[in-house]
């Protein structure tokens, strides 16, 4: 049994550890996790990770979860090369500086944009309120403004001249807003270029076939969320809709 | 609280106007994740804070990624809930706002002792890392705001106990003299300028 990796390309990053692998010729077995069939909350993927979320490895009897943690530790593994995550002390900060920003900020924005456009409605069965479209994407509008002045500046990518996986979390997470109909590269060139620039350096073609399925989203509707999750959802967003 | 952090010359050392930040010569570095590698990188700090054995350091990145949303951001929000909310707004907390955050954060409790320390000494295993020391402190700012999480929670306690020995018992309580006498704050101590800003960020959310 070789290297695993239990994924659902709707999740950004899932998305990055495809992409990665993928790009480094990584060997690994693809194992589906179907997020809207509500397949990460059974018993057995809970053997793999029993917080219950994708991505997760399981390499031998060795099972970890969290991207970030999955993404060091195959480019480390697999001595993938040095731009990745550049052995130079301050490069190498640079990296970790934008993994650990991005968490609560590009992450947290992002997916908050996209869950309350994409599934809010679908939960409610309410159109969603002008008024809270526009509050997420001006939080989401905020932190794009930190990304650009403080994380990317004039430099072709993240840590400088050449792509890391700073560059690679940072894109696969916007396109989560993107799929869900906000095109936040449309009036931010710098942005749009530092995009076309990591779709070149990972390939084109893996990336657009990574993010076929989120790109088709707007699609989705109740009837094809397994009504368990739907139940999940219901309760996760509709309190955290009391409290914000 | 004075709002030093939100000062044009705060700012030339880290834009985003956070602690903390170093500046080594003309490097300059936000996010204490990236510090705390970057000073166990640099200053070559014995191995077991940050193992170089490949699967022990990434069970040490994942509780460093995990925490950020979970442990960190659950044990914040009781804290800002608990101390700040009642003095922005000059009212008490409604009880079910407290009940509400607190359960948040005994949700992630119990996931940080099955998952990250199940029945080992430390997170990676048998001897402390950053994991550790990020998980405590992070811990530490609810209960400077009343809520002992410690107390019916034996094994935390005892893993407590094993990190606050490891980093030394004196400075550790050093550390946190201050987040340990914050309920005595009161509106009156906080710049009048980040009042305002907290008002804006807390009563948004």
């Amino acid at each position: 049994m070789g290297l695993e990796l239990y994924l659902d390309l709707l999740s950004q990053p899932c998305r990055a550890l495809y992409i990665f692998a993928r790009s480094n010729s990584i060997p690994f077995e693809f194992k589906h996790v179907e997020l809207m069939k509500g397949q990460h909350r059974t018993e057995e993927f809970r053997k793999v990770n029993v917080l219950m979320k994708v991505p997760a490895l399981r390499d031998g009897s060795f099972t970890l979860a969290e991207s970030i943690a999955i993404l060091l530790y195959l480019a480390r593994k697999f001595k993938t090369p040095d731009h990745w995550y550049p052995s130079d002390l301050q490069k190498k900060a640079r990296v970790d500086e934008y993994l650990s920003w991005q968490h609560v900020n590009i992450r947290g924005k992002g997916s908050k944009l996209f869950l309350t456009k994409v599934l809010l409605p679908l939960l409610t069965g309410q159109p969603l309120p002008p008024e809270k479209l526009e509050g997420v994407t001006e939080e989401l509008n905020v932190v794009l403004k930190q990304f650009e002045e403080k994380f990317l500046q004039d430099k072709p990518f993240i840590a400088g001249s050449e792509i890391s996986l700073a560059d690679l979390v940072a894109l696969v997470e916007l396109m989560q807003p993107v799929g869900a109909g906000y095109d936040l590269f449309e009036e931010r060139p710098k942005l749009a270029e530092w995009r076309r620039r990591v779709e070149e350096a990972v390939g084109k073609q893996l990336f657009q076939e990574a993010h076929e399925g989120i790109l088709n989203i707007k699609t989705l509707t109740a009837d094809k969320i397994a009504p368990e999750l739907l139940e999940h959802f219901k309760h996760q967003l509709l309190k955290q809709a009391s409290q914000n």
